[in-house]
């Protein structure tokens, strides 16, 4: 690896109460990357993304962004720093207007560049603009997934976090949205820490990956590597995909 | 029922028996309830015995009015599946296109003319009934309201102890005022500050709580300051309140029939009624302020993020929205206009006493902020309206006393109405009298969001 590192976790340990569900994870992410975080149902996936925005707090170890020890920040902190979250169940603004979603997204910037951005946004997912001014919740699945990720963006994020971007969404969408993340990542240089279960997808698109088994870090490899392996074929791909 | 094209010919008359049956029930109950309450009356006699009298037929009468209520809500219920295919009308009827942007305008210069017009209509004896229950205590109710729906209809935090921030305010004008002097100008803005300052004290350790656990903090935060004040005679005097508290003065001319007072300073004839006036017009100022900064705020940062925070916390933290601050604020700016509406209270009554901060008090503004849709500026003021104009209405019912007897007192049934009128909301109207919500930036044009597609907040 030569690029810079962007997001480094070192020995990072989670605890609810007396449950250890984070066992010492290490994890990097280069500046310009696609990493991805592969498991199982109650692997800590989430657990881990929701421990690099501080909430709950890693008991153990150190998360550092960008030169930056981040993993005593508040969570309004962080996202300030330049880390975006499209978070799992998207946690759209189900009664506000797509274009005041996206309006919440950029309030770290506290509105320089909003028309631009907001442009940009229209640009990448064409849709939201049609639906600008309708309210949130009656959007589909698919858009409602769009707006998180156009929400997420609209702050400018240097590490675009995406947790479980496909769920319940129908194939033809999926395909959609990981294109454009791709997209994304290709013309812009966004780097990109997604976790997912659905791991044919993800692989394909990640150039790096990460397997999580039981709150510890089993394999990782490239993407490719790691579609290749049996174990993770077994466990992950077989039936389905 | 024969006669009439039905759809289901076969289960109407049993639709009419099992709605007899019910309403027979509910009518049995609301008679054991009633028994107790309505049927068994207990009075001295001349002599100062304490003498039973029984009446029956007031007992007939609430089981009579609760069966057929429960009936005509039933029959309701099996016509309105025939109209249901017609769409159902939600939310006001649509006014004019041309009218709308008038009514505002004509709504508060009507209240900017309605005490002169009352004057000149009644007289200054009978007018003062009007602009001082009708006008003043209406407009109190309308600016509490304003304020809580900061806190409750936009930030989505459910407080159950507002009237803690009124009595704040009114304490701080009548002990600032009686204690060292301070005039009343002086006064208002220190007990808005004071009341934010309590919100903020207040807010910093709910924070952590949603819903029903902040609920219950700020029930019990706004017993605490009452009880305060009822206990600690030394600084408030307890139980007794605070005895006369300086009356408004129109920017330090005092209200009195003398040469510096403002009847002579202005060429007019003495008059006391035109303190009240004033007042009528002050609360209206405030009442005024309270909404135009609430819609301001909506539209800056600041208010759009306290909607976001009533709709999803967590998103909000992720967004990288402060939801410390953002609540302190909502706190803080609600208790504010408290404290404002309550310098006013202590200035208009001239007496205050604990007494007048119960938390009846606090439910009644939530009741207001609920009942005109939660976050509608509109809505909350027809509520107010209603619930205190109401009150009053129902104390000039007198052809009430010819039914029930003499010694009928209808204001005395008002929570009984109010608690009906309740129940009757949530069935047919849950989101309030005004529900839909206006976008707060929009493209060409501002389209409401209809009520339908509205959630209630989560508290």
């Amino acid at each position: 690896m030569t690029a810079k590192p962007l997001l480094t976790m070192r020995g990072v340990e989670t605890w609810y109460g007396s449950i250890l569900a984070l066992k010492g994870v290490d994890i990097d992410v280069a500046e310009g990357e696609i990493v991805a975080l592969i498991g199982a149902n109650g692997a800590g996936k989430s657990t881990l993304m929701m421990t690099l925005c501080g909430s709950p707090r890693a008991r153990r170890g150190a998360i550092v962004f960008d030169g930056r020890d981040i993993t005593n920040l508040p969570t309004h902190e962080i996202a300030r720093a330049g880390i975006a979250q499209s978070p799992e169940g998207r946690r759209i603004f189900a009664r506000m207007s797509v274009r005041e979603n996206l309006q919440m997204g950029a309030s770290v910037l506290r509105g320089a560049h909003f028309a631009r951005d907001i442009e940009r946004v229209f640009a990448i997912f064409p849709r939201l603009k049609e639906r600008a001014s309708q309210r949130g919740g009656t959007l589909s699945g698919g858009e409602q997934q769009m707006l998180a990720i156009a929400r997420a963006l609209m702050s400018r994020p240097r590490l675009l976090l995406l947790d479980e971007p496909s769920l319940g969404l129908a194939p033809l969408v999926v395909k959609l949205i990981f294109e454009t993340i791709r997209e994304l990542n290709k013309s812009e240089g966004l780097t990109v820490f997604l976790v997912e279960q659905n791991a044919f997808h993800a692989l394909k698109l990640a150039g790096r990956a990460y397997v999580l088994v039981n709150g510890a870090v089993t394999m990782t490899g490239t993407g490719r590597e790691l579609l290749a392996r049996p174990e993770v074929r077994a466990a992950y791909l077989e039936g389905g995909h | 029922m024969a006669g009439n094209p039905q759809v289901n010919p076969q289960g109407y008359p049993h639709a009419i028996r099992a709605a007899f049956w019910d309403a027979a029930r509910a009518g049995a109950a609301a008679a054991i309830l009633a028994f107790p309450i309505l049927a068994l009356r207990a009075y001295q006699n001349g002599r100062g015995e304490l003498v039973l009298r029984e009446r029956w037929h007031w007992m007939a009468i609430a089981a009579g009015v609760v069966f057929l209520a429960r009936f005509a809500y039933h029959a309701r219920g099996n016509f309105g599946a025939a109209r249901a295919a017609a769409p159902a009308a939600r939310g006001l009827p649509a006014l004019p296109g041309a009218l709308k942007p008038w009514l505002a305008g004509l709504t508060v210069g009507f209240l900017f003319a309605f005490p002169l017009l009352a004057l000149w209509l009644l007289g200054p004896q009978a007018s003062l009934k009007w602009i001082s229950t009708f006008g003043i205590d209406i407009l109190i109710y309308v600016m509490l309201g304003w304020g809580l729906n900061i806190v409750v209809g936009l930030a989505g935090l459910l407080d159950l102890g507002y009237v803690a921030f009124y009595a704040v305010g009114a304490y701080a004008y009548a002990l600032l005022s009686t204690k060292f002097g301070f005039s009343f100008w002086i006064c208002l803005p220190l007990a808005g500050i004071l009341a934010a300052f309590w919100g903020i004290l207040l807010g910093l350790p709910v924070l952590r709580l949603r819903g029903d656990y902040l609920a219950i903090v700020t029930l019990a935060f706004g017993e605490i300051i009452r009880v305060v004040l009822v206990n600690w005679g030394d600084f408030s005097n307890g139980p007794a309140g605070i005895i006369s508290i300086p009356y408004v003065t129109f920017f330090g001319i005092p209200f009195v029939d003398a040469d510096n007072g403002f009847a002579a300073r202005f060429g007019l004839e003495f008059l006391p009624i035109h303190r009240t006036i004033f007042l009528f017009y002050l609360i209206l100022c405030l009442a005024l302020l309270t909404n135009w900064v609430a819609l301001r705020l909506r539209r800056l940062p600041i208010g759009r993020a306290w909607e976001a925070l009533r709709e999803d916390e967590i998103a909000c933290r992720s967004l990288g929205i402060d939801t410390v601050s953002t609540k302190l604020t909502a706190f803080a700016l609600g208790a504010m206009f408290a404290g404002f509406a309550g310098a006013f209270f202590a200035v208009k009554q001239h007496f205050i006493n604990p007494d007048s901060f119960r938390f009846i008090e606090s439910a009644s503004i939530l009741a207001i902020v609920v009942l005109g849709g939660m976050g509608s500026q509109t809505g909350v003021a027809l509520a107010a309206v209603a619930m205190v104009g109401g009150t009053e209405m129902l104390r000039e019912l007198d052809f009430l006393k010819q039914i029930f007897g003499r010694e009928f007192d209808p204001a005395q049934y008002r929570m009984l109405i109010f608690g009906l009128a309740m129940v009757l909301m949530m069935i047919w109207k849950p989101r309030g009298f005004i529900s839909a919500r206006t976008p707060s930036i929009f493209l060409k044009e501002k389209r409401a969001i209809s009520a339908s597609h509205v959630k209630e907040g989560h508290g």
